[in-house]
């Protein structure tokens, strides 16, 4: 028999300190999609994603259910946009993103993944065509996500690539400005993306995966945070192990959703992603376990020492949890998603240049970031050479995903609303980077990409 | 197959007869029940056979929770699957 303490603590985790899985998402390859008649491709493209994920919603209800575990959202992510519609006779792949919308709408879900494409080492003509139609399908779709991998440790960085990024995020900016660019929190520039990550804006269902599958992601900052009020001041080996602990405990907890999901969809588990997923509400935060650990606001010096600690100790806690780890597996920073990175940035501790240096430790990067909406497209792309260098050279997944709001300045603030949150507008450096940026190119992929 | 039951509000007369009759009524079998009263909450704790009851557990959940709002307290079903998950290795 289970302890009454135990199970009391589940309980206390899920209805108090916020414990849920974040997302059951259904990789899909649309690879057989492709058609050199671009209406017939969309065509296949909706039915596919329709007809494979028609359970999807369902199913996760029907978990949730029977086992009091909230499940907050059932995605779906898809093939790189641009391998699939470069197959097609068109200039035009807004159609390509409007098909995406069509099928996430009938399947129920409320975002879907896989407008991307890859282009670490150089852009075919399907890439640019996909890159450059972004600010109009991010404009034009509710639900659509896209996603560009700018760089890797084995390709180095395609400047071209992040000189364009720039453009395409700021003119995604003005084709939503109505609602604060909110296509920009649509859209991520990754370094190093991985194949197999559950988490949106920037989930894709790389090549290199099955026909289709199923990656859970979890979370639980606040349980994190409660864990580690009971070793108030104790020293950091205690910390360490308690969050461990706790990751493994909430692992296990995504490994079992994440197996009946693919039983019940007749669908291969793919992975668990064991990431601390912040979201606006209070007791949901990063932010607060790195205060909790014994830093007065987050963003000030120790807060780089102190997520390093935590992002480590979260991937030691959860991989003996579960069978296969994978996707971003850490620490997430989005600061409009995180109540304590809200109010860090507000009172101007947490700068850009502090996120920056925590993004070195952390599983992602500069992530939803409200900059002042005149910042030239020649600076963001320099935050972008920035994250991305810091990728590669670390080996490890970087993203950047900037939010320019146009007429916004330094102080205002943009509302998304739901999990997207609320960002303060924070101040970038206004010296020019755009002779930087002019130069394009290629940046060597560093000495240790040399492995074999 | 197993699920746990849990009750947890205000102490008052009939809660652990509502909750036995609606199981008994769905052929629900008890195995085990652990209450106690922890910070002034009455806490109830029942492990169940839910293998020959008629309807499903979201079903069952479902009647619970509307038995719980009659009476003013929370009660839930889960199976016991995530509990064995979460503090067993």
């Amino acid at each position: 028999m289970l302890n009454q303490k135990d199970i009391l603590s589940t309980i206390e985790m899920i209805d108090q300190q916020h414990l849920d899985i974040r997302t059951i998402t259904m990789g899909i390859s649309l690879l057989s999609c492709c058609d050199p008649d671009p209406k017939r491709a969309c065509e296949k493209i909706y039915d596919k994603i329709t007809r494979y994920a028609e359970k999807l919603v369902k199913t996760g209800e029907d978990i949730e259910r029977e086992f009091g575990i909230p499940i907050v959202h059932k995605r779906i992510s898809v093939t790189p946009m641009a391998l699939v519609a470069g197959a097609s006779d068109t200039k035009d792949y807004v159609p390509f993103a409007l098909a995406m919308d069509r099928a996430a709408k009938t399947c129920g879900i409320n975002f879907i993944g896989g407008y991307s494409a890859l282009v670490q080492k150089g852009m075919t003509k399907a890439d640019e065509t996909l890159i450059r139609s972004i600010p109009e399908a991010l404009a034009t779709t509710e639900f659509v996500c896209s996603s560009v991998n700018v760089g890797s440790t084995k390709a180095g960085i395609n400047m071209d690539a992040v000189a364009l990024m720039g453009r395409i995020v700021k003119e995604t900016a003005a084709k939503t400005a109505a609602q604060d660019g909110l296509g920009c929190a649509k859209l991520v520039v990754f370094c190093n993306a991985v194949e197999d990550n559950p988490f949106m804006a920037g989930a894709f269902h790389g090549v290199g995966e099955a026909e289709k599958v199923i990656n859970v992601g979890v979370s639980g900052p606040g349980v994190v945070c409660q864990a580690l009020k009971a070793v108030k001041g104790q020293p950091f080996d205690v910390v360490a192990e308690t969050v461990k602990k706790t990751a493994f405990r909430v692992t296990r907890m995504g490994q079992l959703v994440a197996q009946e999901a693919s039983r019940r969809l007749d669908t291969p588990f793919g992975i668990v992603d064991l990431s601390l997923a912040p979201t606006p509400a209070i007791g949901d935060s990063v932010a607060r376990i790195l205060e909790e650990m014994g830093l007065s606001v987050c963003g000030t010096h120790g807060t780089t020492a102190a997520l390093a600690l935590l992002n480590d100790a979260v991937k030691k806690g959860g991989v003996m949890a579960s069978s296969s780890v994978g996707g971003l597996s850490g620490a997430f920073i989005p600061v409009s998603e995180d109540e304590g990175m809200i109010a860090a940035a507000r009172t101007g501790t947490l700068t850009i240049d502090k996120l920056e240096a925590m993004t070195c430790v952390c599983s992602v990067g500069l992530d939803m970031i409200a900059v002042p909406g005149d910042t030239s497209a020649e600076t963001i792309s320099a935050i972008i050479a920035d994250e991305a260098a810091i990728g590669m050279v670390n080996c490890k997944t970087t993203a950047v995903r900037l939010l320019p709001a146009p007429g916004k300045k330094v102080g205002d603030t943009i509302e998304m609303g739901g999990l997207l949150g609320s960002a303060p507008v924070m101040p970038v450096h206004m010296e020019t980077s755009a002779d930087f940026i002019a130069r394009g190119g290629r940046i060597p992929a560093p000495l240790h990409s040399l492995k074999n | 197959m197993n699920a746990i039951v849990t009750v947890v509000g205000e102490d008052k007369v009939g809660i652990i007869a509502g909750v036995c009759t609606l199981l008994a009524e769905n052929n629900v079998n008890i195995l085990d029940i652990t209450q106690t009263i922890m910070q002034g909450n009455f806490t109830m704790v029942m492990a169940v056979d839910v293998g020959k009851c008629g309807v499903s557990i979201g079903g069952l959940g479902t009647s619970l929770n509307a038995l719980g709002e009659k009476l003013d307290i929370s009660i839930r079903i889960q199976r016991e699957e995530i509990f064995d998950a979460m503090h067993r290795i």
